[in-house]
């Protein structure tokens, strides 16, 4: 008998808080593919985030810090800057990177801090139930926006990889989803290009991944994952918008 | 001996490679620039890290990260600065992660000013961030001691894996003294710290820093496991210093700037015949409760002098537990009170207490 499929190494054993047909466990699940592939849980230092990536720590089968709201960037470029030869890698929502921590990755970004982040949106708070993030989608109903989000109260939703692929020491940016097989084979792609541009020294990485919250945004997982496409895909467009080797 | 006339924030930086510090982050802020641009100069030299960072807030983020990576990490800023910072002190000591805050304290609240002032004895001894949790506060009176308490605090925070603030007001940021810095330091050998983070390199299990534990019971345990490393350092590393106390009469209360200021009024009233005795808080937590203790017979009181509205007074108070009268005067905003105002003040007071 032979096995074709298993829990990769990347990971720990620990069970997930993860809630059911939530995409956080996928997007897991292939950064650990991407640091044993490339053999780096040795090298590797993590930082997790506050939200629903919370327990990363636990879950990354490397060495791994929490951060406070935000700070992740910093405390990478910390850790960075004391261990040039390893790889640093931050796992933040998008209530943490877009909207607290936006001052830290915009710097990191421009400083172009050689870290890697794996920036998870799902357009909305998960962990503390559901409220309004920077990314939430105009006419979005949130708890926080119960009438759907409006442009004259709230703004427009903020687009991260655009505004970072516009600073100059950005090495790679790239939007995926995790909605589909096709997607997620796509998005772990992109995480190995983060990864070896880190690796490379070419500057700051960063991968978006857009991702599903059914328990917030009230739906069933596979009606989730079709949102993903037909809501969220038309304002947040998949693609690279940097890529240092091509020098896009 | 060789003695070099030294601005105070530049003292504490050259104390501070000397103690081994190889990593600095920080954001500009007067009255502390010249401890920033000193680090920004001269970590290079010794194959160090120095990071302007973009706000407080990251800054000490970048400490707890390069603080977890093992580093030996400094920081500094002044009064707002501090206060931007609180929520990663409260991390630090949560994580208990060993780094060196220097605070070059300014007139507050708010913005307030740039001048010289002991308005953050409570910013700095009862912390601004969340939870239980302390930090080792050392108040110099000169730049000698600040150089040598910065050479010593980088072995007193790895040794207790816990934040360690510098409280040095802006009079003594910005003066300048004679400083011995030649003193020969043993090569400082750090210490392994196998909690770090350094990547398993195939070497150990992995190793995580949190803060979070959800467990009701398990967070109380992390806090009587911090509580009993507090105890530890309360019996350890409180450092005061006793100054005229053979036949006092009356006990001063005072540290840092103010604590020199307050051993010139005590000469004054030495030529009137009035015998005033010092207790300089060194350490300001641990706060040194035990000075106020065995008092000599004879004392009849004991003034609080600060350059605040009376913050540490309170721990003065704590400590008298009830036993003499207390007094306090405080200059505040930047305004730092001279000796023949502090000796007529004493003198009226220690009248009223005879008289009474």
């Amino acid at each position: 008998m032979k096995t074709i499929y298993s829990r990769t190494i990347g990971l720990t054993d620990r069970d997930t808080i993860f809630c059911p047909g939530c995409t956080h466990g996928i997007i897991h699940r292939i950064v650990g593919e991407v640091l044993e592939e490339m053999d780096l849980i040795e090298n590797a230092i993590g930082v997790s985030a506050v939200g629903c990536s919370v327990f990363a720590y636990d879950y990354f089968n490397c060495d791994m810090i929490g951060a406070a709201h935000g700070r992740a960037p910093a405390v990478a470029t910390g850790i960075k800057r004391v261990h040039p030869d390893s790889v640093v890698f931050t796992y933040q929502g998008d209530g943490d990177l877009a909207s607290i921590g936006t001052a830290e990755i915009v710097h990191a970004a421009a400083r172009g801090e050689k870290i890697t982040t794996i920036f998870v949106n799902n357009a909305i708070y998960g962990m503390t139930g559901g409220q309004m993030a920077p990314t939430t989608l105009i006419g979005q109903k949130t708890t926080t926006t119960p009438k759907g989000r409006t442009i004259e109260g709230c703004g427009s939703p903020i687009r991260i990889s655009e505004m970072l692929s516009t600073l100059e020491c950005v090495a790679f940016v790239e939007r995926v989803a995790a909605n589909s097989p096709g997607n997620i084979r796509r998005a772990k792609v992109a995480i190995k290009k983060a990864f070896e541009a880190q690796i490379k020294g070419a500057g700051f990485s960063i991968v978006e991944v857009l991702s599903s919250c059914p328990t917030n945004w009230e739906m069933k997982p596979e009606e989730a994952l079709k949102w993903i496409e037909s809501v969220m895909m038309p304002y947040y467009p998949l693609g690279n918008f940097r890529n240092w080797k091509e020098g896009v | 001996m060789t003695e070099k006339l030294m601005k105070g924030n530049e003292a504490l930086g050259v104390a501070a490679i000397i103690g081994g510090c190889r990593h600095y982050f920080g954001y500009p802020i007067t009255p502390q620039s010249e401890l920033m641009e000193c680090m920004a100069r001269e970590l290079d030299k010794v194959g160090g890290t120095f990071l302007q960072a973009e706000s407080e807030v990251a800054a000490i983020s970048m400490v707890y990260g390069a603080a977890a990576a093992g580093s030996r990490v400094l920081i500094s800023s002044s009064s707002p600065g501090i206060a931007l910072m609180q929520e990663g002190i409260s991390y630090l000591a949560a994580a208990q992660l060993p780094c060196v805050i220097v605070n070059v304290s300014r007139g507050g609240p708010g913005l307030g000013n740039i001048q010289p002032s002991q308005a953050d004895y409570y910013q700095n001894t009862k912390g601004g961030g969340n939870g239980d949790y302390r930090t080792i506060v050392y108040a110099p009176e000169s730049i000698q001691e600040a150089a040598d308490v910065m050479i010593k605090a980088f072995d007193i925070a790895d040794r207790y894996r816990n934040p360690v603030i510098i409280s040095a007001d802006g009079m003594l940021g910005q003066m300048m003294e004679p400083v011995d810095l030649m003193t020969p330091v043993k090569e400082k050998r750090m210490e392994c710290k196998s909690w770090a983070l350094t990547g398993t390199r195939r070497r150990r299990e992995k190793n995580i820093i949190t803060t979070l534990y959800l467990n009701a019971e398990e967070l109380e345990g992390k806090n009587k496991e911090l509580k009993k490393k507090y105890d530890l350092i309360e019996k350890n590393e409180t450092r005061y210093e006793l100054y005229n106390m053979k036949k006092p009469v009356f006990i001063v209360a005072a540290y840092g700037t103010m604590a020199r200021i307050v051993r010139s009024a005590i000469e004054i009233l030495k030529n009137e015949g009035i015998e005033v005795g010092l207790v300089r808080p060194i350490s300001l937590w641990p706060f040194p409760n035990k000075a106020f203790e065995g008092l000599p017979d004879g004392v009849k009181g004991i003034a609080g002098i600060e350059m605040s509205m009376g913050q540490m007074i309170d721990d003065v108070k704590i400590a008298n537990n009830g036993r003499l009268p207390v007094f306090f005067y405080g200059r505040t905003g930047g305004m730092v009170p001279t000796q023949v105002e502090i000796a007529k003040w004493l003198k009226c007071v220690i009248e009223g207490v005879e008289n009474n």
